[in-house]
Order: structure tokens, then sequence, then C-alpha cells
């Protein structure tokens, strides 16, 4: 009797498990180590070599070992989860070789979970909501993590759905993808759905492009569709290149499936049968996994000819990018897959129309992606119902900068700002006071505090002047400088313009020039107006997205903290102390006890005056490195 | 015959019937207005790099590029607006304040785009002034590369790449380091360029300028002991009128005769006598090698940017290619020796200088293998038409003024066959004038080789002589020539004579031409029609008009030479070609 896709993949299903039950799953004690590049360069290799080396030593059966994807606490890796069949899992953070031991020791051998070392709980009690078991049914997608790291209020406002499986499953075991439901989509789109039934259900998901754009994606798929084309394309964009973001490396890193899926299906959809994966080199562990999950998937033929015993054919191949952020934009990003240089062309023609090669296309981002399986499983009715009228489902955010709990967050759209940076990464911290959140990458916008109870999504954020971008999101306090950080993000768009079209490659020049004047002291009336006004030339008349969103920095900075320009240039004032060159140092006479710390640090001898009296600093030589503040120990030195 | 889709359209608020693939900037030249433009060249494919030609389009939330941006049904376009006017003047200071400005002692004072653009659009402050590139000139050869005055248009990469299939120029760097450049910065001299430059005829500014010989020659004028003859091209009796406001397609070869006398030059003699003689001498090759059925097909040698580009990228083709030096090398030759000999001047006081339509001639005459026995070259200068209008100008020459005047003897005598030279396909027609003629020992009745002429990139056609199917081959622009190479390479096609002109539409287009007047542009199809008409007309108002019939010829070969290729022939009217790659490569 003939049997169906869904009915083979299943059956392979119960295979993995049977091999994962003896494996692990039902050992008495499992433990995970978090492995992502971050947390591999927080020592988790060393952790789990320790912990591996540990278990032989003592001769410990029934415990098993095992390396997972990025949970998002970048603050407190590495990260070991402890499964404890006589407890709920304990996290333990920051984790060393000497504290494994130790835990090891206590926990696993003696049964006695070391408090200390663990996270700390938010008063929610996991224990209803885990269970070894019911870790592998058939829950909806999004449910698994939080029912095992949900118990912390990191994770109380977010909602994991792109990062589903990071942390939870071992990214390099196709049995244990296959055991959250993985390729289940990919079969049952091959399986029960026509392509114009894919694009209809992502399109009622109301699902947009994660990668900045915020474009439909059902829609971009249609189009596609609707093109006859002996050849299609599509391409999942990996070549993340926003300073800070890393939402699609650790997606990749913690579940490379999930994306080849999302590839599978859009495949499907659109009537392409080659995938590229255009991923940037500098992500060597990501493109390890997914060159390893490529080949897994081939193995077990949901890659190649007649994928899945189906009569569908698709592959993936990988292109890796050469480290240019102008790559990301669509169009260079194809121009370089077909071996140019890397520079964006006018649209339209629009990729789905005319891409690769000529041949409709369409460009995904990662996490767009991974997202797809979840619509395809769940339904996009539920999908839909997740998020703001506009923007549905969740949006994975670098959260940085001078926030307590830095990390990779994923919430709902909607989520008020505030939200993000008081209840998930705990307010402000060392108790300073909040200043702005850049949100959007280099070429994002900072919103002051007033616009803390925007809801993150596409429109809203655009209409406060800022936007989504790819995700990455900085605090700002009360110690910097919001023209040094305009003078910043413009320094990177600046510095990666390709060049192609005037108004980026020149004008970003003549904003950051005008900038540097303004951050040296040497800022005139009228700075102000020739920035905006460059700043609007830019944005109309760029060639592509990066010029045309460069100047937001600029721009937004200008219409919320106006008074820090106006006090650099007429005062030639830095009112945050950060531009050093506006600085100056003195030394206060009467607290001054002629210790000579101070001139004995000075790198550059700039300060004189004998023993036991007051001593002086010569401005004309001074480079304003601070070096005396901190050294004087009776308040003596003062910076202005 | 298929109706092609249009669209209907408003632009100013004027209805605009366009086709429907048009680009927004293409409907509007049909309404008299002008978008202003930079990196845009009809020719060439549409980068969308400058952003001057922004439009606004109802609907469209910012201004969008009008000459990438496709026309729709309905569309509502506006090309003039305050906001627009604003853009675009902010848009060409942004390029001016990037540009060294010096304009005055510039070479393209009068004849630079940007300076038009930026009096044109109304830049008369500068608002954003800072940091000026500083990048050193590349004189390393015939083509000047000055990366300060590029804008970066990319125009030359495109015409390198696109029309001549060279690829030698990309732009490296990122962003405000953006620089146009060979492979890995390098200098010309050692990259694959051919020298055509078709760069400098279609840069804007003058980022790619010819190396200038103009000095050299006005110190050779001024230098008593030397005797100082000139020869011009055919192609520059039908150019250089345009230099002094005559219409495109005017010939003045009297009257040039007449300015070069002016200007000092002791003798003034014409090219075309050396094209005679390589109809003589390559007719005679073609004829021994079709009568050995041997090396075959035949490819002509006279356009110095098609020897660079064969030694470079076919040297396989150097065994087929034409021994014949190029009608300049051939006359500057027998300069020094015949008409030094016959003159009784000593051959080393001789100071030969050639006007050519073409870049690559001042590559030609360096060439080792064209040297005088005592080591200097056998033409001593190379002048472009470009070159020539400006020193007539400076010696005040009233050109259209001037009489017309008659080349000198015997070394100024041609045929209308030799006139034809600076056509593509005039080479073709009259070899073919001359070979069949030899074949068949029998007078051709119809001179005119219609199918060899046109401005059209790759021309084919089979004449029979004397019952034998002739196949013939004429490209003009290399990315044409090489559909028709890899055709021979292949052995898909046979081949026995073919015809190889550098530039698009053949010398009368050259990279040494003088830039086009307004309303017609480099690399216009029409302006090498108009251009090529001229000579055509030449060769119809001679009686003699085949190569082998010019008296002189004739008496040289007597006198002389000997029969054509005698070893005397061989040894100064023959060449040899060696395989040549970039520095660096094997």
């Amino acid at each position: 009797m003939m049997t169906t896709a869904m009915e083979r993949l299943l059956e392979r299903r119960a295979k993995a498990e049977k091999r994962l039950r003896k494996e692990k799953f039902d050992a008495e004690i499992r433990m995970t180590v978090g492995s992502a590049t971050c947390e591999n360069a927080a020592g988790a290799n060393e952790v789990f070599s320790s912990l591996k080396e540990l278990i032989k030593k003592h001769g410990l059966k029934n415990v098993a070992l095992s390396r997972v994807g990025c949970t998002g606490r970048c603050d407190m890796e590495p990260v070991v989860t402890v499964f404890d069949r006589r407890n709920t899992p304990v996290k333990y953070s920051t984790m060393s070789p000497a504290k494994a031991e130790q835990m090891l020791e206590s926990h696993i051998i003696k049964g006695v979970p070391l408090k200390e070392m663990a996270m700390p709980r938010a008063g929610v009690t996991a224990d209803a909501r885990f269970s070894e078991d019911g870790l592998w049914a058939d829950a909806r997608l999004t449910d698994r993590f939080s029912s095992i790291f949900g118990d912390v209020n990191f994770f109380g406002k977010q909602m994991r759905m792109t990062l589903r499986n990071c942390g939870v499953i071992d990214p390099e075991s196709m049995d244990e993808y296959l055991m959250v439901r993985g390729y289940q989509a990919a079969v049952k789109v091959l399986g029960e759905m026509a392509p114009n039934e894919v694009v209809d259900a992502i399109t009622k998901s109301g699902l947009r492009g994660r990668g900045g754009g915020g474009f439909p994606t059902g829609v971009k798929w249609s189009f596609a569709l609707a093109q006859k084309s002996d050849e299609k394309f599509i391409i999942c964009n990996a070549d993340e290149g926003d300073p800070g973001a890393f939402m699609d490396r650790s997606t990749i890193e913690g579940d490379p499936h999930s994306v080849i899926e999302g590839m599978i299906v859009g495949g499907y959809a659109i009537g392409a049968r080659q995938g590229y994966v255009y991923i940037r080199a500098e992500y060597p562990l990501a493109i390890k996994r997914l060159e390893q999950a490529i080949d897994d998937a081939r193995k077990e033929g949901f890659l190649g000819t007649k994928i899945f015993g189906t009569e569908w054919d698709f592959d993936i191949e990988i292109r890796l990018g050469a480290g240019a952020f102008v790559c990301g934009e669509e169009t260079a990003l194809i121009r370089s897959i077909e071996g140019e240089r890397g520079m964006p062309r006018p649209r339209p023609p629009y990729p789905a129309v005319s891409g690769l090669w000529g041949r409709p296309t369409v460009i995904n981002n990662v996490e767009t992606l991974a997202n797809i399986a979840v619509v395809i499983l769940d339904g996009p009715e539920w999908f839909a119902s997740i998020g703001t009228a506009k923007s549905k489902g969740t949006k994975v955010f670098a959260l940085a900068g001078k926030v307590c709990n830095t990390g990779l967050v994923e919430v709902p759209m909607g989520t008020t700002l505030r939200d993000v940076v008081y209840g998930v990464g705990g307010g402000i911290r060392d108790g300073k006071k909040f200043k702005a959140v850049q949100t959007g990458g280099p070429a994002g916008g900072c919103l002051p505090e007033s616009f803390l109870d925007t809801p993150v999504d596409y429109d809203s954020l655009t209409a406060a002047g800022s936007m989504m971008g790819s995700g990455g999101m900085i605090v700002i306090d009360e110690d910097s400088c919001m023209v040094d950080v305009a003078r910043f993000f413009l320094d990177f768009t600046q510095d990666e313009s390709c060049g192609k079209c005037t108004p980026c490659r020149e004008g970003t020049k003549r904003m950051l020039e005008i900038l540097q004047r303004i951050t040296s002291g040497k800022g005139v009336n009228g700075d102000i107006e020739k920035l905006l006004r460059l700043g609007d030339t830019i944005k109309r008349t760029s060639l592509c997205g990066l010029g045309q969103a460069a100047p937001n920095p600029v721009i937004s900075t200008i219409k919320h903290f106006r008074d820090e320009y106006e006090a650099h240039i007429r005062e030639k004032r830095c009112p945050a102390g950060v531009c050093t060159q506006l600085l100056s140092y003195t030394i206060v006479a009467e607290n001054c006890t002629g210790c000579t710390a101070c001139r004995r640090k000075c790198p550059v001898e700039c300060i004189s005056g004998n023993p036991k009296e007051a001593h002086v600093i010569d401005q004309s030589r001074c480079v304003k490195c601070g070096r005396c503040l901190e050294v004087c120990k009776f308040d003596a030195v003062k910076r202005k | 015959m298929t109706t092609e889709k249009t669209v209907t359209l408003w632009i100013d608020g004027v209805k605009v019937t366009a086709p429907a693939k048009s680009t927004i900037l293409q409907a509007a030249d049909s309404t008299n207005i002008n978008i202003p433009s930079l990196c845009y060249h009809p020719d060439l494919s549409v980068i969308g790099a400058c952003r001057v030609c922004v439009v606004e389009v109802e609907g469209q939330r910012n201004p969008v590029a009008s000459c990438s941006f496709p026309v729709a049904e309905g569309m509502k376009v506006t090309t003039s607006s305050p906001l627009l006017r604003r853009l675009r003047r902010d848009i060409v200071e942004l390029i001016l304040d990037n540009h060294p400005m010096d304009c005055q002692t510039c070479a393209r004072n009068g004849t630079c785009e940007l300076q038009k653009l930026a009096h044109d659009l109304g830049v008369r402050e500068r608002l954003f002034e800072g940091e000026r590139k500083r990048i050193e000139v590349d004189k390393s050869s015939p083509v000047h590369r000055n990366p300060e005055k590029c804008i970066l248009c990319g125009r030359c990469v495109r015409v390198c790449s696109e029309v001549q299939g060279v690829h030698n120029l990309s732009v490296q760097n990122r962003g405000f380091h953006n620089v146009v450049a060979p492979a890995h910065d390098g200098k010309m001299i050692d990259s694959v360029c051919i020298h055509c430059g078709q760069c400098v005829n279609v840069c804007p500014t003058a980022a790619f300028t010819e190396q200038d010989a103009t000095e050299s020659v006005f110190e050779a004028l001024s230098n008593p002991d030397l005797h100082v003859v000139v020869h011009t091209a055919p192609a520059i009796r039908a150019t250089i009128g345009e230099g002094f406001g005559f219409r495109v397609g005017t010939p003045v070869t009297g009257k040039l005769v007449t300015a070069l006398r002016m200007a000092g030059f002791k003798k003034v003699f014409d090219t075309n006598f050396g094209a005679d003689l390589t109809i003589c001498e390559e007719s005679e090759e073609f004829v021994s090698r079709i009568k050995k059925n041997e090396r075959l097909p035949l490819i002509t040698s006279c356009s110095p940017g098609w020897v660079n580009f064969m030694e470079r990228f076919y040297p396989e083709l150097i065994p087929l290619t034409s021994t014949c030096k190029s009608p300049m090398s051939m006359l500057s030759t027998l300069l020094k020796t015949y008409y030094a000999q016959q003159s009784g001047i000593d051959p080393q006081k001789i100071f030969v200088v050639a006007v050519m339509p073409c870049t690559a001639k001042k590559f030609e005459a360096r060439r080792e293998e064209l040297k005088t026995p005592w080591g200097s070259p056998y033409t001593d200068a190379v002048l472009t038409t470009r070159e020539l209008i400006w020193m007539l100008k400076c010696v005040g020459v009233d050109f259209a003024n001037v009489e017309d005047g008659a080349f000198d003897s015997p070394l100024g005598v041609s045929s209308g066959a030799a006139d034809i030279f600076g056509a593509t396909g005039g080479v073709m027609e009259a070899a073919l004038r001359t070979a069949y003629e030899k074949i068949t020992c029998k007078e051709l009745e119809k001179l005119d080789f219609e199918e060899m002429r046109g401005v059209e990139g790759v021309k084919e056609s089979s004449i029979s002589i004397n019952g034998t199917i002739i196949n013939i081959g004429v490209a003009n622009g290399l990315q044409n020539a090489k559909k028709l190479l890899d055709r021979v390479v292949s052995g898909e096609k046979q081949y026995h004579i073919i015809e190889i002109m550098a530039c698009p539409g053949g010398c009368v287009a050259g990279g040494g031409q003088p830039y086009p007047p307004k309303g017609i542009y480099v690399l216009d199809p029409s302006l090498a029609r108009l251009r090529a008409r001229a000579l055509y007309a030449i060769d119809e108002s001679k009686t003699m008009r085949k190569s082998h019939e010019n008296p002189a010829i004739t008496a040289l070969y007597e006198n002389f030479l000997g029969a054509p290729n005698s070893h005397l022939c061989h040894e100064l009217l023959h060449t040899k070609y060696e395989p040549k790659t970039p520095r660096g490569v094997k």
C-alpha cells in the first residue's frame, strides 16, 4: 500500500524518538550547554568538555549531555540547563569548568541543586508547565521554550516564535528537529497544498519581511508565483550586517533546519527549485551548522530530487558574503551571488520579476523564513492573532547598551518600547537615567523618553521617526552624547556606502564632516540646518535603502535632542561630557594637596607643581585623557 | 510586423504616448523637456547612479531616477518643482565638492558636461565643501586617467566592457574612496587596456584624456634643424570641421591642408597614400593565401586598438592577422626612407607628425618593432583630431575661411578607396576592389560594395570571385568583433577575409575624434553615419577609386620597392605581433 509523505515523515520521527529516548530523553539527568558563537566565546566549549570528562571520571550512568543553541542571555553565558527527573529544569549561568565541577558534584551526584549559581527565578513555578515527556509532544511550536525557560522575568514579556527551538534542541541533530515537528510544514504543503494556497496562507498570516523592509511576505511570493519562467530562485538573506545585531546568526546556529524548511516551503510556493543562502563569511559556526543541516537534509531525501518522496525537486547552496554591509540590500546581494561587485541597481524591476541571473527571485530574511513553519503548522489565523493590526507575529531584537539584561529578545509585535527596555531589559544599569533608545540598526533613529510607549511594530516605529530595521535596539543613558551617537552611526554607514550613487557617497561624507566639526568644537551657526537639508536630499534621492536611511540617526537626534547640538555649537560644550575636544580638566587649588599623583600619571607631562603645592594643568598640551581625574584622591581635578 | 504596446502618461500635464517598455526619461524626450542627466548614456546600460535625473511621480514616496524608472499607464510625472530643483542642485554640488574645480585650466573647459550641468542647474554657491579626494594622475599610457576629475558616473566602465569587451576598468574601494581603475588599481600601461580611447569619448569630464603631444610638435616646429612633415588620416577630413563650427559630416580636406601649412609644417602628406599601399600589400597577401588556401581568414591590421586587443585576448589569431603595417606606419616609414632619399634630407632630421582619429595610434607609434634602425620611432608624434583643433586655434588659423589647398606629391596622392578607410567596412571595400581585379584580371564594374557599408556592429556577406565563394566578415566595436572571432576560433564558420575596427562605427568615431556638438552624442550611430557619409562622398567624387590604380603607388614600386611583397616591402612595410598579457599574468 502506498504511504503518504506525511506518514513516512512520522515514521521517521518515531525512529528518531526511539533513538533519542535511548540516548538522552530517558536518562535520569539530561544536561544541555548553550553553544552559539557568543556562548563558545564565553567559554561554553570548555564547560562542555569538562562536563564530559567529569561524567566519564565519575562513571555516571544515566546522565546525558548535549549542546543547544542560544537562549539569548548574553550577560549570563555560558548557560547550562539541567533536566532532572526529580526536579524542574535548573539553569546555571556564567559557568566555567570549575563551577561546572562544583555543580556536578552537588546537583548531579548528590541531587542538591546549587541555588547560588542558578538563574534567579521570577516567582513563577515552572513545575506545572514542564515535563520532559510533554516537551516532545505535538504542542504548539512556540510553547516548548517557555515551559523550560519562561520562569524568569527576562522571558516574561517574550514569546519565542522565530527562536522557538533555540536553546531547546541540539542544532546539529536532525532527530531532535524532527521531534519538534520538524519538516512537517514542508511535507504538509508538498502533499496537501497547491502553491497558490501556500501563498494565500502566508498572505493571510500577515507575516512581513523581518529584514527591515517589512514588505508582506505573501505578496512578495505572489509576485514571483505569477511570473512565467523556466527557472526561479529563492534566496535566504543571512548577510546580517548591522553592528550589534545577531538574531539571524543565533537562529541559524540554534535551529538551522527551520530556515531550510522555510526555504522548501517558499520554493514550492513560488516555483523555485533552487535556493541559495547568502551568509556572511564572518559567521563560521553558523555556516558549519547550516552546511551540516543541508547535508543531513540531503541524506534524508529532504533536499535534492523528489524530496520527501514527492515529485518536487529542491536544493540549497550556500554563498558566502565578503563583508560588505551593502550586500544585505537585495539587488546588491544578487550581484554578489552572480560574482559581480555588490552594488545595488535601480528597482523596478524588482527581483520577484527579474532577480538572480534575470530570473524571478524571492529574497527572504532568515527570521522571516524561520517563521514559515509556524504559519503552516499552527495556522495563519493563529499567527495573525499575535501582534498588532498591521504587524503580525513577533520580532527578535538584539537588546544592547546601558540596560541591565542585554541579550536576544523576542516579543510580540505591539509590545511597547518601555516593556522591552524596563520589562525584559530590567531598566537602566547602575541607576542611571534613560536618555534614548536607538532602534533599526545604524540607519535607525533615536527615540527619547516621551516615545517609550510607542508599540514595537513597523508602522509605529516609522511614524515615530525611527524604524524596525533588522532588529537592533540600543539603550542609551544620560552618559551618552547624542551628537556623538549620531556621528558614530553615520561613520558606519558612510564607511559602508558602496559609492555608486552620488547622494550616499558624497552626502554622507559631508554630513559626517559637519558632525565631526560640531563634536570637536568647531561647529558654526547654520550647521544644523545644513545637516537637515543634506539629510533630506540623501533620504529622497539615494539609490538604495542604505542611503535612504543613513541620515536617520542625525535627523532623529536633531529632532529630539537639538539642545545638545546647540550646546556644542554655541557654547562649545558637550553636556554629557563625552566629546573630548570640548572638555577641559582643571585643578582646584584649594583642594589640591600637592601629592604629585596626577603629575606622575599624566602621559604627556603637562601637569606641573612642586610637592605639597597646588598643581597646574597646561591646557595647551592636555590631551584630555582624564587620567588625572581618575588618580586624584582629593577631588581637586575638575572636568568641564 | 508587431505593433509595440504603448501607454499614455502625463509629463508636466502634457499627455504623452510612449512605448510600454520605455523609461520616463525616454518618454520625456518627445515633450521637448530635457531632464538633466549625467551617468545616463543612451547606448550604454542604465545604472541610475548619479541621481541627477530625479523626477516626481504621483504615488511614489520619493523622487525617482527617470533614466531607469519605467513608464506606466496613467502615470503623472513632474519634471520640475522647487523640491526637484533643490535636490538636483544639491546633488551636482556634492559632485563639485569632490572635484578639483580647475575649469579654466582643464582640457574639457567648454566641453565638460559637469560644468554645463552646474551652470544650468544654478549651482552658484558651495554649501557643503569639505575634504577632496587626492589621487595621482596615471600618465603611463596614451590614455591618461585622472581620478580626481572622475565623478564616478561609470560610463567608461560600461563602454570598456559593454561596447569594447575589454573589461579593463572597474570601480574599486568603497564609498568616498571609490576609484575607477584597472585591476588592482594598476597602471593603465600594465593593464589589458587597448588604448582605444572610447573612455575618453564618453567621459563627461576630463577624468580620461589623451596623452598630450602638442607641446612636442610645437617644439619640433620651432626647431630650425628639423624638417617637420605631417600626414593626416582619412577620417580627419570628415570630422575636423566640427571643431570650427561646421556641421557634422562636412568634408574639409582642402582647408585642412592649408591650415596645416599655415601652422608651419614643411610638407603636408596624406595617410591615404599609406592606405592605398596597404591595400596593395594586403591584397597581395590575401590573394596568395587564397591561392594556397592557407592561413584563412586574413584579418586586417589597420586598427591599432584591434591589434592591441588581438595580442591580449586572441593571441591564437596572430598567424591569421595581416602582417601589413597600418597606413600610418607605412607612410611614416616611407617618409624616413623613400622620401628622405628622394629629397636628399637626412632621415634623422625628419620629424614625422601623424594626425589620427585615435589614441591607440600613439601606442602604435611607440612600438619597438616600428622603430627606425637608429632607434627613434618612424612616427615621431601622433596628434588626435582634438589636439590638432586646439593647435590650429592656438596659432590663430581662421579655419572656416582659409582657401582649399592640395596635399604634397607624391605621398599625398590617393584613390577614393583610401578615403573610405575611415568608416567601418571601408577597408574591406577597398581591399575587394583590388583583390577582385588581381584574382580575376578583369575590371570590376560595380565599385560600391553597399553590403559593407553602414554602422551595424557585424556585417557578413559572400561574394563570388572567379567562381570561388569568398565569405566576408566586418565588425566594429570589439564586443561585436568578439562574436565574429569566436566563430573563427571555434571553426563554426569559414571566413576568407575579416575587417575589424576597434571603435564602434570605425575611425570616424575613434577615440581621438572631436566631442560632438549639441544634439548628437558619442556612440550615436547617426554620428558615425554622418561622418562616414562625408568619406563616401569624397570617394564617389574621385575618378581614381582603386588603390592599385594610384600612379604614385605604381611609381613607388617601380622606383623603390620592387614588386608587392618583395624583400624590401617586407622589411619596410610589414610587421610582427606577439602575445601580450598584463603584468603578473602568465
